[in-house]
């Protein structure tokens, strides 16, 4: 297991996901009634929108969970449990978010699922968690791409990318604390 | 030169989006391109999407315990090569009101090669009990 360097990272990842998230939280939140327009071109599209940011929202709640399994699984020694629990912090950020805008557009927000059914008997190492989130953290990041192209305002797509960043940097640090190559590609899909 | 190569060939890569279905999938190749489906789907239990195992010859909108939107419910498909190969390239546009907010799969060879995965992984008996 590759030894991670938490402090100063954690801090400037930390700070940084506060500043983003709230730049982010203001353009979401502000003055986007006029998506909420029923009976005309705008509700369509704003229904899409709706259907893109649940999706988005039903996995970061799922990610959430992950992360609580992991946490409470007893697998992860520190750092790495402490870098779970930051990183379901940001899910729950982004998660907040995206629930505000799915109101604010008109619709309702997904609810957690009171179980995930997660093959926790699979789960034996702390590696074992690591990459199960791993594999969670790089289907969010396709996800968001599936997203940020067909999200017709503008505001949200930038949102969406944004959190899309701080999945793919989450995928990547996932990686190397796995040993693996942290940034395998060029291109994410 | 190199570079407007790069650039050339990376458009054409992005704009690639084959119309129809094409024939002969990679199961190997589909199973890295599922990985893109893993933060909704799996294949033997419902998380924010719903399990795919028993996908071909399913009708749409009919797995147990799983709240479809009322549009998938109504699509009336049953799940094969073809109808698939419609949905994943653009879901949103084939059942106008899914709750699969994603832009699709728009490249026609990764959608065969993710069918062809689809077929054999969601009929494994040591997945799908």
């Amino acid at each position: 297991m590759p030894a991670i360097e938490t402090t100063p990272r954690r801090s400037f990842l930390s700070g940084f996901g506060k500043i983003t998230l709230s730049t982010t939280a203001i353009a979401l939140l502000a003055g986007r009634e006029h998506l909420a327009l029923v009976g005309s071109a705008s509700a369509q599209t704003a229904n899409n929108d709706v259907a893109i940011l649940n999706s988005a929202l039903g996995a970061e709640q799922q990610a959430i969970a992950a992360y609580q399994l992991g946490a409470e699984s007893g697998l992860l020694q520190k750092p790495v449990l402490d870098l779970a629990v930051q990183f379901q912090g940001h899910h729950k950020q982004h998660a907040d978010v995206l629930a505000k805008a799915v109101q604010k557009l008109g619709g309702k927000p997904v609810t957690p699922l009171k179980d995930y059914s997660f093959a926790k008997d699979k789960l034996k190492s702390q590696n074992d968690v690591l990459a199960f989130a791993a594999s969670l953290e790089k289907g969010a990041v396709s996800a968001y791409l599936g997203a940020v192209p067909i999200l017709t305002d503008r505001d949200l797509a930038k949102a969406a990318a944004s959190i899309l960043g701080d999945e793919a940097m989450h995928w990547a640090v996932l990686r190397q604390a796995l040993g693996q190559n942290p940034v395998p590609d060029a291109f994410v899909s | 030169m190199t570079v407007k190569l790069l650039a050339i060939g990376l458009a054409a890569t992005l704009l690639a989006g084959s119309p129809g279905w094409a024939a002969d999938g990679d199961p190997g190749r589909g199973e890295e391109i599922y990985q893109r489906c893993v933060a909704c789907h799996t294949l033997a239990q419902n998380r924010v999407g719903p399990r795919h195992c028993g996908l071909f010859g399913r009708k749409a909108g009919t797995v147990p315990n799983y709240q479809y939107s009322a549009a998938m419910k109504r699509h009336g498909v049953t799940w094969n090569d073809e109808t698939l190969d419609r949905f994943l390239e653009n879901p949103l546009k084939t059942v106008p009101g899914t709750k699969m907010g994603y832009a699709g799969v728009k490249d026609g060879q990764e959608r065969a090669d993710l069918i062809a995965y689809l077929k054999q992984a969601t009929a494994d008996p040591k997945i799908c009990r």
